[in-house]
């Protein structure tokens, strides 16, 4: 267990590294730079800011002081926000990033978990149908459409709930964050409860379930007890894709409903040339991605005596 | 797959099959035109790609033609603007079927780039095994690992948003998957009698992947084909919300989202149609592709 964990970490740095070069060469070869203002700057100025940051450095040794700073911890500062560091933006847009994200995993396991367990039950009923019908719909929708309906219909026309922006005296309120949550956990809903129905149908259909059934336990324990714990596998190993694609989605939710969270600041940092946060945001998220891929890989260990890493 | 049929159908079904053999691909046929999903959806959608490609060509309105005057007028048949005006003033439905004439394009091609890529990475892989097989699979596993959509938007953003970019950037992050199902394939092939019988005739090894794995490998594909086609088109809107997709005066289906999401509040139906138009051509490349795996393999439910 442990041989295979430091395995799999020892592939992620590799991983990485390869992610942190082609990110790197790539923000590098890109024509324009970080200090192209409007009015070009007098030579010598622009020498200047250019040697502050290092960068005239020639490009192989702005590379390895890059990786000698990624060893420190350190993220650079950015080059467009004067006194904030890398490290600064991270810290300051990943929480509100994290907060939905989390939320909307969470929301979308609970009730795409009861909806799919309903189908699978009640299969070729109504319900089942109009689960099934449900989850087409949310994986075919894009959330660049929901985002903007829900914010019109429920903010604005109904005025129910305010229509996007976290207000940053007010920090992030359950209001703020309901419309962003239902938005980001739409389309997992839609995917998890197809899951869990295929999965849940199958489950019901073996021979332990039949014989819980068969020697009197109560049609609630049969399936709480006997056939959840078997049928939420999939689920688990869903879970790491489902983080990438919270991710990817949350990019476009916090541009929506004008969010200050981590992947609008990486959409305005690319488009600004600011380098260091770029690779800031893609290391982190890089990072995620394959930690909770690993999570998720023991977790369904854990969880299935049938699995076993060594 | 519903397994109930009429008599007489089922009567049909046999007396055909008495009188000839019926490949696995009659079969898939036979069951796909059962679908009525599958089978509305297949003219729907050779509608909209007539419509998305000849349309613009009929249609008394240019797409890219401005009326001064006549900026934001709600759907009227008025000068036949049935979809309404932009903010430009421009008619939204030629935009609308251009944009998806965009939209389907990406999706096309796209695709293809991801399936040339993705059946010969896994047919190579699944055929020679071993070492070769172990590398290829892992490269498969690390490329999974990586935020690929930052990388669209960096590839983006440093050249310029060019159309081919954007075919080859999403092509290139769709094919993992394709080689995953084709290498799984190919392994349960290649134990195969006839793959044995032309190995021992002299085949080449590049002759028998050609030749004999990637026709055999074509149905799961086909249906991931039409799975990843939507794929695509969401990818391809997704950027073009952002901002970061197709450039003015080209426009697709998610730069005209994006437009209708801005003046949602004093125009909605410059959201309303483009949303609605793509919400259909997914709908219908998603009950395709869900018919066609019923259809090639029914038991994989």
């Amino acid at each position: 267990m442990i041989g295979y964990i430091a395995r799999r970490l020892l592939v992620a740095i590799p991983t990485i590294l390869v992610i942190i070069t082609v990110a790197f060469f790539m923000m590098r070869i890109a024509p324009g730079g970080p200090f192209d203002m409007e009015q070009p700057m007098p030579e010598q100025i622009r020498q200047n800011i250019l040697a502050h940051f290092g960068m005239d450095q020639p490009l192989w040794k702005q590379y390895v002081d890059y990786l000698a700073g990624l060893l420190r911890g350190d993220l650079g500062p950015s080059l467009k926000f004067r006194d904030k560091t890398v490290a600064d933006i991270i810290s300051e847009g990943f929480p509100v990033s994290a907060t939905i994200g989390l939320l909307s995993i969470s929301l979308a396991l609970m009730i795409g978990g009861v909806l799919g367990s309903l189908a699978a039950l009640r299969q070729n009923t109504s319900t089942d149908f109009g689960v099934v019908g449900f989850a087409t719909v949310g994986i075919v929708i894009p959330p660049f459409v929901v985002g903007p309906v829900l914010s019109l219909v429920v903010g604005i026309y109904l005025g129910w709930l305010p229509s996007g922006g976290l207000d940053p005296r007010h920090g992030m309120t359950v209001e703020r964050l309901i419309l962003p949550v239902i938005t980001l956990a739409l389309p997992q809903i839609a995917i998890i409860s197809r899951l869990m129905r295929a999965s849940m149908i199958e489950v019901i259909r073996s021979n332990y379930i039949r014989t819980a059934r068969a020697k009197g336990l109560s049609a609630g324990t049969v399936i709480v007890r006997h056939a959840m714990r078997s049928a939420i596998l999939p689920l688990v190993s869903y879970l790491g894709p489902a983080a990438a694609a919270l991710l990817t989605g949350s990019i476009v939710i916090e541009q929506v409903f004008s969010l200050p969270g981590i992947g609008r600041q990486f959409v305005f940092a690319a488009l600004q040339r600011d380098y260091t946060v770029v690779m800031g945001v893609v290391i982190l998220y890089a990072s995620l991605i394959i930690m909770l891929n690993l999570i998720a890989d023991l977790l369904y260990a854990a969880l299935n005596p049938k699995v076993k890493y060594d | 797959m519903v397994l109930t049929s009429t008599p007489s159908e089922k009567a049909g079904l046999l007396e055909k099959s008495a009188v000839q053999g019926r490949s696995l691909w009659d079969d898939a046929r036979v069951r796909m035109m059962r679908n009525k999903a599958a089978v509305a959806s297949m003219i729907l959608l050779a509608v909209l790609v007539f419509l998305a490609f000849f349309g613009p060509l009929l249609w008394v309105h240019e797409a890219t033609e401005i009326y001064r005057d006549r900026v934001q007028i709600p759907p009227t048949l008025d000068n036949w603007h049935i979809f309404g005006t932009d903010a430009q003033g421009r008619d939204l439905f030629a935009r609308t079927l251009v944009g998806l004439r965009m939209s389907l394009l990406v999706g096309v091609v796209a695709t293809a780039v991801s399936l040339v890529i993705g059946v010969f990475w896994g047919a190579t892989a699944g055929f020679l095994g071993g070492r070769v097989d172990q590398v290829m699979m892992r490269i498969v596993d690390v490329l999974y690992s990586i935020p690929f959509i930052f990388f669209v938007i960096i590839l983006m953003v440093v050249f310029g948003r060019n159309i081919i970019l954007i075919f080859v950037a999403i092509g290139a992050v769709e094919w993992l998957t394709m080689a995953r199902i084709v290498r799984g394939q190919t392994i349960s092939l290649r134990a195969m009698e006839f793959v044995e019988a032309a190995k021992a005739a002299g085949v080449s090894q590049f002759s028998i992947i050609r030749r004999h794995i990637v026709p055999n490998v074509l149905g799961p594909v086909v249906v991931y084909v039409t799975l990843t086609i939507p794929a695509v088109i969401l990818a391809e809107s997704f950027l073009s919300f952002l901002g970061l997709g197709v450039q003015e005066p080209l426009t697709s289906l998610g730069n005209l989202i994006a437009n209708g999401a801005r003046d949602m509040e004093i125009a909605n139906w410059t959201l309303f149609f483009p949303a609605a138009t793509m919400m259909i051509t997914l709908f219908c490349f998603n009950f395709i592709g869900d018919g066609l795996r019923d259809a090639i393999d029914p038991k994989d439910r």
